[in-house]
């Protein structure tokens, strides 16, 4: 049996109630806009990057705890990456909540504390919106992404 | 309980009574098998029935016997299974027809459920009276199925989709329906019961205003029929459409009443085999009613099901199950509102057996996942009516909602799930 402590662990909560880099960018910030029609969670992802790396990275919304905490470690991750590294992580972590592990992929490092969400299939879209929603700011997709 | 019994009723008191003093939950429980399995290693407390109600025995085997001594198609073949089976195809009409108290079985029309119900009306009746600068009026506590399919008819149409607004408690605004009923409405389409919020619409005194500006109504009973009775002539809707699987019967099937002398005049919906009398490549005679709406081989196994929930219904007894419901309703308000946190979206004075809540800031996902770790099933989400979530300003809501076999131990559960997810997240 999928042990609730798993899914909820107390970083996840904590970055829930009090989410990291919350807060809008203005140009040249790209954003981008993700929507799960099945809950009805909403995210607005920005991100300001040059030469390839990533300068400035923060997100809004409403969602459950596990997007909310997921959005909030996501930007703490990647600040600072490259965009490739960015796509690696992305990788790794979505291996990481759908149960498939990749070998030798990006260390995904505290976002580890998402493992659980394997055990719970319904709340993978959870925890990936916010990262959908950077892929689609990334590639400069005006329509919002959507988990369906 | 099985269907085929009949309920014994004493000529001394009234009906009502009866049945409720004969109903037991616990025989009631007995008849479907699913709520013996575990969840989770919990006992599975069913608290859905909005979405979808389980299924007795007697819905089971009756599909499964169709299927076993009497599957051939229908309206065709002279052989006995064909016969056997258009015989139970069109008995179901005939049952449906009483169920809802139509005037004639031709007033039954078999579809996949309420969403196709009402698209066929749009499609058919809809294309047919609505123009340009026309309007259709809905209310605001519609279900996306009574709202979208009408949004269509008006883009195509140039014409305008009017809303007739709710109060905080989730009631619709009578006298403003009234208003919105001007002399460009050519049809109204409302709930009888909202799935979200479980207000019972007066449909009664709607249908009577909109009739009074010459306006047709086409209600949707998807939430209404599982619970209390529905007498279509009484009502005088000149549509109504329902769902078998809200009231113990198969998915996939579902049914519209329509008065005849408007089914007589209009089109067909979709074209194919048995909603014809003749075909020649020059011109196609359409069948008499009801069949010239039911193209192709339909869900015969279905209809065989919805019969079997229908005679269920009757043999636990309609006003039973409401009674029931309703008390677990009123124990059921009486918990939450007394669990710290928890606020009630939908207090209506007149409703129906569903529990919509939020609590403090916890999103209804995250409830419903540790609700689910305690065999629970509730719905979380916006329950295809993103209008009545805008409304309360909340993008979700947790929605328990009760059936014939629920119980006060069940929603007793339910609360003491809420206590612990207030452990765990609050």
């Amino acid at each position: 049996m999928a042990d609730l402590r798993d899914l909820y662990q107390e970083v996840i909560l904590e970055h829930a109630k009090a989410p990291r880099n919350y807060r809008e960018q203005g140009a040249p910030a790209a954003k981008a806009e993700g929507y799960n029609p099945l809950c009805g969670d909403r995210c607005t992802v920005f991100i300001n990057q040059k030469d390839g790396v990533i300068q400035d990275i923060s997100f809004q919304g409403n969602g459950c705890a596990i997007s909310k905490a997921s959005a909030s470690m996501m930007t703490q991750a990647l600040k600072g990456k490259t965009l490739p590294e960015a796509e690696e992580m992305f990788k790794s972590f979505h291996g990481m909540v759908t149960g498939q592990k990749r070998e030798g992929g990006a260390d995904v490092g505290k976002l580890k504390v998402f493992a659980g969400v394997c055990e719970f299939p319904a709340r993978v879209k959870c925890a990936t919106l916010a990262w959908h929603t950077l892929e689609a700011a990334l590639h400069g997709d005006h329509k919002p992404v959507s988990t369906e | 309980m099985s269907a085929q019994v009949e309920m014994p009723r004493l000529s001394h008191a009234p009906a009502e009574y009866v049945a409720a003093a004969q109903f037991d939950v616990e025989t009631v429980r007995a008849d479907f098998p699913i709520l013996s399995e575990r969840v989770h290693g919990r006992p599975l407390v069913y608290l859905d029935n909005a979405a979808t109600s389980q299924k007795p025995n007697a819905v089971i085997e009756a599909i499964a016997n169709y299927y076993r001594f009497d599957n051939a198609n229908i309206h065709r073949g002279v052989h006995l299974l064909s016969q056997r089976a258009t015989d139970a195809y069109e008995s179901t009409r005939a049952a449906t027809q009483r169920f809802i108290n139509a005037r004639s079985a031709s007033e039954i029309v078999f579809v996949r459920g309420t969403t196709e119900g009402i698209n066929l009306v749009v499609q058919t009746y809809g294309r047919e009276h609505v123009r340009r600068g026309d309007e259709v009026l809905i209310t605001a506590m519609e279900h996306h199925s009574n709202i979208v399919p009408w949004q269509m008819l008006c883009d195509e149409k140039g014409a305008k989709l009017r809303v007739a607004p709710i109060n905080d408690r989730g009631e619709l605004l009578l006298d403003e329906f009234d208003r919105l009923l001007g002399p460009n409405t050519r049809i109204a389409a409302i709930a009888h019961v909202s799935n979200a919020l479980g207000t019972i619409n007066p449909v009664k005194e709607m249908i009577r205003m909109a009739h009074a500006r010459g306006v047709p109504v086409l209600v949707d009973g998807a939430q209404a029929v599982p619970h209390m009775r529905v007498d279509v002539q009484d009502l005088d809707c000149d549509f109504y459409a329902f769902s078998a699987h809200k009231m113990y019967g198969p998915t996939g099937m579902g049914v519209m009443y329509g008065k005849s002398e408007l089914l007589e005049t209009m089109p067909p919906y979709q074209g194919g085999g048995d909603m014809i009398s003749s075909v020649t490549f020059a011109k196609t005679t359409y069948n008499k009613v009801p069949h010239k709406f039911e193209a192709g081989t339909p869900d015969i196994a279905g209809v065989v099901g919805l019969g079997a929930a229908i005679a269920y219904m009757e043999s636990i007894g309609i006003e039973a199950i409401g009674a029931h419901e309703h008390e677990l309703l009123l124990y059921g308000t009486e918990r939450l509102e007394a669990t710290p946190g928890v606020r009630l979206i939908g207090t209506a004075k007149n409703k129906a057996s569903v529990l919509s809540f939020v609590l403090d800031s916890i999103h209804p996902h995250d409830i419903g996942t540790i609700l689910d770790q305690e065999g629970i099933a509730v719905r979380t989400g916006h329950h295809c009516a993103q209008p009545v979530m805008d409304f309360f300003g909340i993008p979700a809501t947790v929605r328990a909602s009760l059936a014939a076999y629920n119980t006060k131990e069940e929603i007793d559960a339910l609360i003491r799930g809420i206590e612990r997810v207030k452990e765990m997240l609050g």
